[in-house]
Parts: structure tokens; C-alpha cells; sequence
């Protein structure tokens, strides 16, 4: 039997890990929601985002925390210029899967080509600050990345609800002709998801510098679980991915315990098959 | 007498003569003759992508060294490099491609288990010789003209743990405790597997065992378990970044354990990562003496760091990976020489029947499965540079096992 404080470092281990995923997946599921496009180029912006965080902290000495800062705005460029060439050649929601998943596989050689195909670790000092709170440990990256996944699914929400803007985003996914003929710019308006979908990835991507070793062709195997997290938390959701976020990371940490690491991959997709047979209209 | 001089003058004139237009004309037929071509893939995109640069740059300083010294029997060397994306599949088609389209004289192995199997099937299939540098399972090579330079042994999964079991058994305070915990990754996971049989002979006390999956994210868990289990020593059955992703999550939770082993871990990862200073592995290349006394190491070592600073290896030294690899190009080189020919059989007979001479020692292919000795010896992560430790005729100088 595990000891009670191997459960809780597990829990508390499983919810932070959560919140990356939820992080991730939120940028993910606001454009499947809203666009229509299933982005899988969204990973590579996350991992050209910690690519980039990684130069600029090893060559440049800039605090790792500025660049939460510095590449939203940018990447946010990245994803309106994305989408207007989506919506420029009038790319179906299909073809736009095979797009996106091409530039994720030309990201990757570019990774590839300009920090080479080894591991690179970005090696900061809050890599080593941590709490501890009655024994348990919260390393400070993991636990910000955390805070900074509550703060934008917080911030998404309030958007969504409670501003016009909002009301217009909703407007648009649900009917977007009719939107347009109620005036509403639907083209600029998608443009602008798409770039703050893109600039969420660019945030991730800092936050998953500061806490993972990178390798350009670990992006891949971040693909099934956030997708998994989109689905289970819903489809342009703001709270939905984080919850499921949490719900996944900590079913995998307990799987851990009291079973092996080995069982854990399997637990996000149980959790979604057992959705899809028994709420099959939430998906 | 004088017209007899006169003749032998003559005579002499014309077959000195003869002999330089017998020279020039051999020259220029040498110089006609078509490139030797050689054919392999490596792992140059994908996973496997940041040890494949390792054996790109230890074959280019091999072929360099080759046509430096004239070629092969005469013949420029030209390697025909395809990247097998990390996919032992595609490994196995451009194999064919090689063979079939390409037409390549020599194979050479691609690297890593996976793709290497795959290799050894088309090569058996067009009964070619296979010298490969990296091979993890012994046991599942079972081609005759397949010649490993991984000098590990036939049986590995006991032989390696063994080696390590005996050098932390040298230390003061030996531990009496292990946690084995192992990534699935197949070339890993069955020394794992072989490490808990041997921890047992060896009277060391199983207190957790645990496996996690290639691409595992969450070490925090795996970390806290080893924490909570206590062990004396940890057996990290890792591959690529994972040990230090476990290490990192250990430091995470204020945990370090005092003696921590690893099979197949990133050199320059760890090298980098300050918590895993004092990480124990196998090895059968460090770059210090014995080692840079075997054949052409000082000047591999040399030529490596100038191609690995170019090509920005975190790690530029020469370790297994780079010295086995080099190793095989050694091996092709020693056998199409001492035989003369290119002929597949010749080849493959010779190395069966005769040692090679290369910067890994020597070696032989006339054991099980063509294995040979197990070279593999135990080197320590010390001040970010990893030396060779046990035991003492091979430990760098001055050096020894050090734990916390």
C-alpha cells in the first residue's frame, strides 16, 4: 500500500501535469470549435515556441518569464497569416488536417535543421525552486505553468460570456452566414481566434521549455492525449480542456501508484472510450 | 664485349620502358575504375535522430580516411547514405533500394536495434555481408554474414548488469537495495529484465521494479515511487532523454539517490544536466587511455571533436557510440583488404576465421550469434565528462568509482 504522502506528491504531480495538457489543448480546441480546423500544426507551434524560449534564454541571458511576454504577439501573427492562407485557397476543414499536419513536419525539420536533432534542456534557476508544503513539493515551473492554465481558461470564459466579442465568436460557429448578415466582421473575427489560438501555443510552448527536455520529434507523442483532453473537456470549451487536463493527469499518476507507469498512456483513452459509449451526445 | 653491353643497355632501356608504360597504363586503369560504392541508412530525422548524427560523422571521417589512403583495393570509396527516418520499415525498403536500384558493392549496418533487424533481413534475403555498429539483442541476430561491432556478448542482459553489480560491490558502503525501473524500449527492456535476475545472485534486495512506456511525460510519479521505496541504489533501464527526465523529477521532489546506474542514456544530455553527475554506465570507449592507444583512436578522437563542434553535438567527444561505429567502417576496411575482394562469402569468411584491429580493441565474430568478447566496461559521469572507472586496468587515470 503506497504511503499517503507517495499518493498526494503523485496527485499533486498528476494535477500540474494536467494543467500543461489542459494548456495545450485549449488553443486546439477553440479552433476545432469555432474554425471548424482540426490544427495540428498547433504542436509545432508549441515546440517552436520552446525552441525559440530555449535561444533566447541560452544565447541571449533573457529571463525565461519574459518570454511569456515576448511570443504571444508573435505567434499570434503566425496563426492570423495561417488562416488567411486557409482561408484564402478555401481549404476544406479535411484538407486543412492535411495542411496543418504538413507544416508540422516542415516545423520539425526546420527545429531540426537550426538546434540539430539532440535533446536540448533549457537550464534556468527555476528549474530548481520548489515549495514544500507538509512534505510535498511544488517544483515552481510545473506549478506556474499551472497557474498561467487557470488564468487563460479564466480569461477565455470571461471573453466568451460576457462581451460582445464573445457573443460574435459564438454567433460565427454556430451560423456563420447568418452572423454575417447580422454584420458581423466574421472574416476578421477568425482571423483573430485563429491568432489567439496560435498565440496560446506559443505561451505552452515556454512553459513546456522551462519544465521538459525538448526534442524536435517529441511533439508527436504530445498529439494523442491533448486530443484527448479537447475531446473529453468539449470542442471550444474554455474550462472544459483544463478540467479534462486535470482529470487525465491525475487518473495517470494514480495508475502509476498503485499499478505501473506502463498502464498510464492507457488511462486518457479508456476515459474517452467510456465517455463516447456512455455520454455519446457530450462529444 | 662493347655490342654485348650495348645490347644489355638496349635491353635494359626497353623493359625499364616497358615497365613505366605498364605503370602508367595500370595508374590510369585504377583511376577509370568506378567508385566502390557502399550503401546504409541512418536514423537522420525521427527519434533516433540525435545519435544518428553520431555514426553520420564517424562514417564520413571513415570514408575520408579510406580515399585518403588510396581507397579500397584500389578503388574510391563512395557512401551511399539514406535516412531511414528512425523507421526500422522504411529501413527495410531502402535496403532494397540500395541493393536493387542503387546497386551498392557493401552494405553497412544502419543504426539502432530496430532498423538494424530490419537491414539484416534484406542483406540475408540477397545473402550480402551486414557490419553494423549497434545492435542491442544478441540473440535475435541470427544471420550468418551479420557482424556485430556493439561488443557486447552474446548475453548481455546478464553480462552488463554483472559488471555494474560488481563495480558499486568495490565501494565502501555497498548497497544492499535496488529499485529497477525501465523504460519498454526493446533493446532496454530485456536487460532490465536480465538485471533483476542477476541483482538477486549478486544479493542485492529488490524493493521496487516498476516500467513506463517509450515517450513516457510524467517521471514526478515515477520519482516520488523510487523516493518512497528507499533503495540504496537505482537501476535506470533509460534510453535517450529519459534518465535525466527522471532525475530532473527526483531533484523536483528534493530527492538524489546516492548511486544510480543506466543503460543507454544521452552522453551529452547528461553531461549537461548537473543532477546527474555521477551517473554510472556501460561502456567500451572513453577518451582517455587504454582507449586512445587502440587503432587510429588519437586520430578519430581528433578529427570527431573538429566535425562534432561543426555540426553543434552538445556532447563532441568520442564514446561507444562514435568508437563503434567507426569500429565497423575499421572492420569492412581490415576485410576487403586481407582478402582482396568484395565478394560477400569471401568476406564474411574471413571475419569469421580472423580478429579485427579498431578504436573499440579487438575483435571477434566466432562466438554465438558472431558475438565475440564483451567489451563493455563501467564509466562514470564525473565533472560532466564521462571517464571509464571499472575496472582498474581500463579506469582513466587517476580515477575511480565515486559516489555521494
Amino acid at each position: 500500500m503506497p504511503s499517503l504522502n507517495l499518493l498526494i506528491q503523485s496527485a499533486v504531480s498528476g494535477v500540474l501535469l494536467g494543467g500543461l495538457y489542459g494548456l495545450i489543448g485549449l488553443g486546439l480546441g477553440l479552433s476545432w470549435g469555432f474554425l471548424g480546423q482540426i490544427n495540428l500544426s498547433h504542436f509545432a507551434f508549441v515546440f517552436l515556441s520552446a525552441y525559440l524560449s530555449f535561444e533566447l534564454v541560452t544565447k541571449l541571458g533573457i529571463d525565461p518569464l519574459i518570454c511569456l511576454v515576448i511570443f504571444p504577439p508573435i505567434f499570434f501573427i503566425i496563426g492570423v497569416a495561417l488562416h488567411w492562407l486557409i482561408r484564402r485557397f478555401q481549404i476544406t476543414p479535411f484538407n486543412s488536417l492535411l495542411l496543418t499536419f504538413g507544416l508540422t513536419v516542415i516545423v520539425e525539420a526546420f527545429i531540426q535543421w537550426i538546434w540539430t536533432a539532440d535533446f536540448v534542456k533549457l537550464q534556468t534557476s527555476y528549474g530548481d525552486k520548489k515549495a514544500e508544503v507538509f512534505g510535498i513539493y511544488l517544483p515552481f515551473a510545473e506549478t506556474m505553468g499551472f497557474l498561467i492554465a487557470i488564468l487563460v481558461a479564466v480569461m477565455v470564459h470571461v471573453v466568451m460570456k460576457y462581451t460582445d466579442l464573445g457573443k460574435a465568436v459564438r454567433a460565427i460557429a454556430q451560423d456563420p452566414k447568418m452572423a454575417t448578415a447580422f454584420g458581423i466582421p466574421q472574416k476578421r473575427i477568425s482571423l483573430g481566434i485563429a491568432g489567439v489560438c496560435t498565440a496560446l501555443a506559443g505561451l505552452a510552448g515556454v512553459c513546456l521549455a522551462m519544465i521538459y527536455t525538448l526534442n524536435p520529434s517529441q511533439m508527436y507523442t504530445w498529439i494523442g492525449v491533448v486530443f484527448a483532453v479537447v475531446m473529453l473537456g468539449g470542442l471550444g470549451s474554455s474550462f472544459g480542456p483544463l478540467i479534462a487536463g486535470i482529470v487525465i493527469g491525475v487518473s495517470e499518476a494514480i495508475t502509476m501508484v498503485f499499478i505501473n507507469p506502463s498502464w498510464a498512456p492507457i488511462v486518457s483513452f479508456s476515459l474517452l472510450i467510456a465517455l463516447l459509449l456512455f455520454r455519446p451526445g457530450k462529444l | 664485349m662493347i655490342q654485348t653491353k650495348r645490347v644489355w643497355l638496349k635491353n635494359s632501356l626497353m623493359i625499364g620502358l616497358l615497365g613505366l608504360v605498364a605503370i602508367g597504363i595500370n595508374v590510369q586503369a585504377q583511376q577509370s575504375k568506378a567508385p566502390i560504392k557502399i550503401g546504409s541508412t541512418i536514423a537522420l530525422t525521427g527519434p533516433l535522430a540525435a545519435t544518428g548524427i553520431v555514426h553520420k560523422i564517424a562514417g564520413e571521417i571513415a570514408i575520408e580516411d579510406m580515399n585518403k589512403r588510396g581507397g579500397l583495393l584500389g578503388r574510391k570509396v563512395e557512401w551511399i547514405l539514406k535516412d531511414d527516418q528512425s523507421k526500422p520499415d522504411v529501413a527495410r525498403t531502402l535496403y532494397e533500394q540500395l541493393i536493387t536500384s542503387d546497386k551498392v558493392d557493401l552494405l553497412m549496418g544502419p543504426y539502432a536495434t530496430g532498423a538494424i533487424l530490419s537491414a539484416m533481413g534484406v542483406a540475408q534475403r540477397y545473402d550480402k555481408v551486414l557490419i553494423h555498429h549497434t545492435f542491442g539483442i544478441p540473440n535475435q541476430a541470427k544471420y550468418d554474414k551479420q557482424f556485430p561491432t556493439w561488443a557486447l556478448g552474446p548475453r548481455p542482459e546478464n553480462t552488463s548488469p554483472s559488471i555494474l553489480f560488481e563495480a558499486v560491490a568495490t565501494l565502501p558502503n555497498p548497497p544492499k537495495t535496488i529499485a529497477i525501473v525501465t523504460s519498454k524500449f526493446p533493446s532496454i527492456y530485456f536487460m532490465s529484465v536480465g538485471a533483476r535476475e542477476v541483482a538477486k545472485t549478486k544479493g542485492l534486495k529488490e524493493v521496487l521494479y516498476l516500467e513506463w512506456d517509450f515517450g513516457n511525460k510524467d517521471f514526478g510519479t515515477i520519482a516520488a515511487r523510487v523516493k518512497d521505496a528507499k533503495p540504496d541504489m537505482v537501476w535506470i533501464g533509460d534510453i535517450g532523454a529519459e534518465g535525466v527526465q527522471l532525475l530532473e523529477a527526483m531533484k523536483k521532489i528534493d530527492y538524489s539517490p546516492r548511486i544510480h546506474t543506466h543503460i543507454y542514456p544521452s552522453p551529452g544530455l547528461m553531461a549537461q544536466a548537473p543532477e546527474a553527475d555521477g551517473a554510472i554506465a556501460i561502456s567500451l570507449f572513453q577518451e582517455h587511455p587504454p582507449y586512445t592507444s587502440n587503432k587510429g583512436a588519437a586520430e578519430f578522437v581528433r578529427k570527431f571533436h573538429e566535425k562534432a563542434q561543426a555540426a553543434g553535438l552538445p556532447y563532441p567527444l568520442v564514446e561507444v557510440q562514435a568508437a563503434t561505429s567507426y569500429s565497423a567502417w575499421q572492420t569492412l576496411e581490415a576485410a576487403v583488404i586481407a582478402t582482396k575482394s568484395f565478394d560477400d562469402a569471401t568476406i564474411a569468411k574471413w571475419l569469421k576465421a580472423n580478429k579485427v584491429d579498431t578504436v573499440s580493441g579487438k575483435l571477434r565474430w566466432d562466438g554465438e550469434n558472431n558475438y565475440g568478447d564483451d567489451l563493455m566496461r563501467v564509466a562514470q559521469l564525473q565533472n560532466r565528462k564521462w571517464v571509464m572507472v571499472y575496472p582498474k586496468n581500463v579506469a582513466a587515470p587517476g580515477v575511480k568509482l565515486e559516489v555521494k
